[in-house]
């Protein structure tokens, strides 16, 4: 388990300087860093150069790049143009994206995981049918155009809740979003899960616990539903990591101050710290979420041993 | 988006861990199969997925999933000594095409593709106007006849743009597709095939351009191109879509390898090329394909979400995308400026989703 755990941590090492360096270079090369210190206008020449040699840009790329992944480990994100900290911008940022990502994970557990189960058992039924038609309809519309329609119905048209969320953004609030956030994913938990419950419902085991008279009840969520949740658990987790920077779109809708929006904000006004630095922060919470995934194969099932 | 990498989150082929030794634990030697046509319930597991190899992996070793699939379906179609069917054997393909030609699913969806793409070519066809001819002084009315969807923010005809619309946007579907699934089913082939280092340089390549979120990706490629066609939109997901299609075809070209009939090939001398073309691809294809119908719809609508954030296809360019974006504001007077698109982009991806719904289930022989 510990040798496991270790040799997964180094392999990570490639992905991330890789993952790092790709953004950096989308940043850094092909946009030019220093024009949005000067507003609206171009920088003169003269200002522009001072500019890049202040902040050594003037370096050749791979320098810069290992300049800055040296500062990133010691935890100094740099500084935004507008003299605040990355590491204060995160701050405020990640907790708010952190609960929006919660409620919306929750919201994939519980309801997905809950149809799943109704529609596997249940296969072919008018039920089933009419779920796994809401779940395409739910997929096939845009994220976007969800957020709006909620946004428009539960928050201006029925008043049953705050059509923006406060700059607190407490749990209460970020229920629709959360909802919206999730969706899509929503809609596949609840397919993977009835695929996977369906399939497995005619394994031995099933017939095994059944005949040895266990209650249905037990049957289904101590055998059944255990041994069909790894795919569930495979998607959940790689999940994590989109959401929190899918939740750029949802963040918009409900004008949400997380990581979302000062992404947003930091490629419009061409921030290259703020952006670096925090698509750094998803991408290794992307990698961790995965590590995690693994090793909740062995606890769900323990044929499954990591040596 | 309608993210690209969410189709199918099954372990990687390489986690099953199969050997060829293993796959035949106590099944007959390869000279007692009837070579060439397999009875239907034994036909190779070429599914989809690559959890379905992981589980059907055992070839004639025969989980019991398989065995009670084929006492199913040798009931169907009793050959003379219950071993394969009597008559002409068919193909995987004839065989899927057969069941495809009786689901209602794949009826209506590819009937609705050929609708887009016929509109999409010719979309003078079913409205005359101009969809740039816009008047200011009509802005934000409602239905009237000649004009039945209304008019948008800048008195633009709604129907007339949502019609022209399909263009661009199954120019972006179907372009990148293309793409992806080239550019990824070779890269992915060949590491598949060849193995070694460069599969597992290109293994930890997709690894690195799965950890960055799609829409992400998009907003920084994107907002420092200026150019105003599709190009680079497509070239975006090109770019972030191969490492799915590849892992995938990566897979089916590993299972595939270890059948019987290439080691046959590989004995009887076939060059490299050669199994790989005629023996391999046919067979490790059908997945690729599932996928690719599936991800067209998804890159559909994330060239809609690109163009709602500001960064994907921008005016005058006629798109879905930019008008349910710029209907957005308006949603509280004149919802539907917004409506009548989005459901139009929302029945295209729907259509997209089940025709490689109805695919897979027709490919895939555990299905049945």
């Amino acid at each position: 388990m510990g040798r496991y755990v270790i040799r997964r941590l180094l392999q990570m090492i490639p992905v991330f300087a890789g993952a790092t360096l790709l953004i950096f270079l989308m940043v850094n090369v092909m946009g030019d860093p220093v024009a949005g210190l000067c507003g609206e206008r171009a920088c003169d020449p003269a200002t522009a150069a001072r500019l890049k040699a202040e902040f050594g840009l003037d370096q050749p790329v791979w320098k810069q790049y290992l300049t800055y992944m040296g500062n990133v480990l010691t935890g100094d994100f740099g500084t935004a143009f507008n003299g605040q900290e990355v590491t204060e911008l995160m701050g405020t940022a990640f907790p708010v994206t952190v609960r929006l990502t919660l409620v919306a994970i929750l919201f994939e557990v519980v309801i997905g995981i809950a149809l799943g189960v109704v529609t596997g058992l249940r296969r072919g039924r008018p039920a089933d049918t009419g779920v796994l038609v809401a779940t395409l309809v739910v997929i096939s519309v845009p994220t976007f155009v969800t957020g709006l329609l909620l946004q428009l119905l539960l928050g201006v048209k029925w008043g049953w809740t705050d059509p923006s969320v406060s700059s607190e953004a407490a749990f209460g609030e970020l229920v629709v979003p959360g909802l919206v956030l999730a969706s899509v994913s929503l809609a596949y938990v609840t397919r993977l899960t009835r695929t996977s419950i369906a399939e497995n419902r005619r394994s031995d085991y099933v017939r095994t616990a059944v005949a040895k008279g266990l209650p249905r009840r037990r049957v289904v969520t101590r055998h059944l539903l255990r041994n069909s949740l790894i795919p569930v658990v495979t998607f959940i987790g790689t999940d994590i990591g989109a959401l929190m920077g899918g939740a750029i779109v949802t963040e918009r809708i409900f004008n949400i101050h997380g990581v979302g929006y000062q992404l947003y904000q930091g490629i419009l006004r061409q921030n290259t710290q703020t952006v670096v630095g925090f698509v750094t922060v998803l991408v290794l919470v992307f990698l961790v979420a995965n590590l995690v995934v693994d090793l909740l194969y062995a606890v769900l099932d323990p044929r499954i041993r990591y040596a | 988006m309608p993210d690209t990498r969410r189709t199918h989150p099954g372990p990687e082929p390489e986690a099953g861990g199969r050997r060829p030794g293993e796959r035949l634990p106590g099944g007959p030697p390869p000279g007692d199969h009837p070579t060439g046509d397999r009875p239907r319930g034994n036909r190779p597991d070429d599914g989809p997925d690559a959890r379905d190899g992981a589980i059907a992996g055992t070839g004639f070793g025969g989980s019991m999933d398989l065995a009670a699939d084929e006492g199913r379906t040798l009931e169907d179609d009793p050959g003379p000594d219950g071993g394969g069917p009597s008559g002409r054997p068919r193909s995987l393909w004839s065989d899927a095409w057969r069941d495809l030609r009786r689901n209602p699913v794949f009826v209506v969806s590819a009937l609705l593709i050929l609708f887009l793409v016929l509109i999409a070519l010719r979309p003078t066809l079913l409205a005359s106007g101009d969809p740039l001819d816009c008047d200011l002084a009509r802005a934000q009315e409602g239905s009237r006849p000649g004009h039945p969807f209304g008019f948008n923010g800048q008195g633009c005809d709604v129907y007339t743009r949502t019609v022209h619309g399909a263009r661009t946007s199954v120019t972006v579907g179907v372009c990148a597709t293309l793409g992806v699934t080239l550019l990824g089913s070779v890269l992915g082939g060949l590491a598949g095939f060849f193995g070694g280092l460069w599969d597992a340089l290109l293994s930890r390549l997709t690894d690195v351009f799965f950890a960055i979120p799609v829409v992400l990706g998009g907003l920084v490629l994107l907002s420092v191109v200026t150019s105003n066609s599709v190009w680079p939109v497509i070239g975006f997901m090109v770019l972030l879509g191969w490492p799915q299609i590849s892992r995938i075809s990566r897979g089916a070209v590993i299972t595939a390898k270890q059948h019987d009939y290439v080691q046959a090939a590989r004995a009887l001398g076939a060059s490299g090329p050669r199994m790989l073309l005629r023996h391999i691809a046919p067979n490790a294809i059908a997945p690729v394909i599932v996928v690719a119908t599936i991800a067209l719809g998804t890159y559909i609508a994330l060239e809609a979400t690109l163009s709602y954030l500001g960064v994907g296809l921008k005016p005058p360019t006629v798109s879905w995308g930019i008008d349910i974006s710029s209907a957005s504001p308006y949603i509280r007077n004149a919802p539907h400026m917004l409506l009548w698109p989005a459901g139009a982009l929302a029945v295209t991806v729907l259509a997209f989703i089940m025709l490689g719904d109805a695919v897979r289930d027709a490919l895939d022989p555990k299905l049945r």
